[in-house]
């Protein structure tokens, strides 16, 4: 299934991310026509193995992003540790070793305003579990420009800050619990 | 709305690209758009432009601003011996190859304040290759190039450095190459006996020499595929047959139009060997 997908869904987690994860894109089934991009706040020094675990939780394939990556639907594209996320426009993953956003390299915030200029109102954003502020301006980017901002029920999430701040920032945000941000996923897009 | 205000930014920044390449023939125009953008919105915002044009303005009457300009479009995050594995790959499985040649010429292309090129110094050094070795040392960027020829760094980097070489492999102490004082460590002026800083742009520049080992790190991944196959171009030319590329730790040849030049020699690492034609 190649050519330009018809949109995309970008997701920011860090501390309990590996969780909320594996609640939401083990659900997603073969054939899903969206590429997904996943930030986590990782180490910067050490391997992930995220791709490597994902793929085999996954019906889609799942792998850590390289530079000038080409995008494709139905793939999952994890940013590595200790390089910024960014869009090449709609074709392309590009990587950037620019310093660290409030102090996260990857940034929520840097691939999620990065993602919202290539694909606009084509675009879901979702703000998972974390205990800082980052993806807060990045899901108002998204929202900015007519994407949908969806944001983890802080109620729900391992750690609330990161959830908090995105609904602060943006008070029109969908809040879904885990269960009902894969309905969404599933029914949005099927 | 927005998507209008978009637009009008992007085709600023184009003409801002074009000024600085008729100006100064500092060629950014195919950079990757994306990272560009960015900076470029930086440097608007840091500098108290009121829009892009306006700093384009800048660029064309005021000589000054061409150093703010390349700080902000050229990224300049490095570390000595930054990914160590990469290093210890190096030290494991290429210095054997190497070791075969009676003289070497090394590329460290984008290199920088210098702490890549001062890595691989130590480790040729410490592998006993320095002697019959010639480094050229090249960047755009005439601070950065200055700062690589001094070969000072603040006292803060030196920890990560040193565990960066210890991760290395690293056979010395690396307090055996600098002096402290102040806040900032001295890299001894020794290590640059055999080493060429140049000014050359992987862009605008044509090879210059027959290499054993480029090293290419973190510079292409600025550049947007059609600018990686030029660049990787001039590696393809100024490796023989068994030379090395040496490229970042996200970087890779799948993508590129010479990937046929190259086999993968260690693969996690992103060493490729050149292929005979
Ligand atoms: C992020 S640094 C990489 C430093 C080092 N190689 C490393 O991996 O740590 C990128 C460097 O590439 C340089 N650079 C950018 N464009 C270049 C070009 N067209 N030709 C040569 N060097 C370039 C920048 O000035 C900067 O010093």
């Amino acid at each position: 299934m190649r050519g330009t997908p018809k949109g995309a869904v970008i997701i920011g987690a860090s501390a309990g991310a590996l969780e909320a994860l594996s609640s939401i894109l083990p659900a997603l089934p073969a054939g899903y026509p969206l590429p997904i991009f996943v930030i986590v706040h990782l180490p910067p020094n050490k391997r992930s193995v995220l791709a490597e675990i994902f793929n085999i939780k996954c019906r889609l394939r799942a792998i850590e992003a390289e530079d000038k990556e080409p995008v494709e639907p139905g793939v999952i594209y994890f940013a590595p540790p200790n390089y910024h996320l960014l869009l090449e426009g709609r074709s392309n993953i590009a990587l950037s070793g620019e310093e660290a956003v409030l102090f996260s390299r990857p940034s929520i915030d840097v691939a999620f305003e990065s993602a919202s200029e290539a694909w606009g109102d084509r675009l879901t954003g979702i703000v998972l579990t974390g205990a800082n502020h980052d993806g807060a301006r990045g899901l108002q980017a998204i929202g900015r420009s007519g994407g949908t901002m969806i944001v983890q029920d802080p109620a729900s999430a391992y750690a609330q800050a990161m959830p908090e701040a995105a609904m602060l920032a943006s008070p029109n945000a969908h809040v879904f619990t885990l269960p009902e941000i894969s309905s969404y996923l599933l029914s949005n897009f099927q | 709305m927005t998507e209008t205000f978009e637009k009008i930014e992007d085709i600023e920044i184009r003409l801002l690209l074009e000024a600085l390449y008729h100006r100064y023939h500092y060629d950014f125009r195919n950079y990757a758009m994306s990272s560009i953008r960015r900076r470029l919105r930086q440097a608007r915002e840091q500098l108290g432009f009121s829009t892009i044009s306006a700093m384009q303005e800048g660029v064309l009457h005021d000589t000054d601003m061409l150093p703010q300009m390349l700080r902000y479009l050229t990224i300049q995050v490095s570390e000595m011996f930054r990914d160590p594995s990469y290093f210890l790959a190096i030290r494991e499985k290429v210095v054997p190859h190497l070791r075969t040649y009676p003289s070497l010429k090394i590329w460290i292309a984008g290199c920088s304040a210098g702490e890549e090129l001062y890595s691989f110094v130590i480790l040729f050094r410490e592998e006993g290759l320095e002697e019959r070795t010639l480094f050229y040392a090249t960047d755009i960027n005439p601070d950065a190039l200055a700062h690589a020829e001094t070969g000072i760094y603040d006292i803060e980097r030196i920890r990560l450095f040193t565990e960066n070489h210890r991760q290395a492999g690293g056979k010395t102490s690396l307090s055996d190459y600098y002096t402290s004082g102040y806040n900032r460590c001295v890299l001894d002026k020794s290590l640059r006996r055999n080493v060429v800083f140049s000014d050359h742009s992987l862009v605008t520049d044509q090879v210059f020499g027959e290499m054993q080992f480029v090293s290419c790190r973190n510079v292409m991944i600025y550049f947007d595929r059609p600018l990686q196959n030029r660049a990787v171009g001039l590696f393809r030319d100024s490796l023989p047959h068994n030379a090395f590329l040496g490229l970042g730790a996200k970087e890779t040849l799948r993508f590129s139009t010479h990937v046929d030049s190259f086999r993968e020699f260690v693969r996690e690492e992103k060493i490729y060997q050149r292929n005979g034609e």
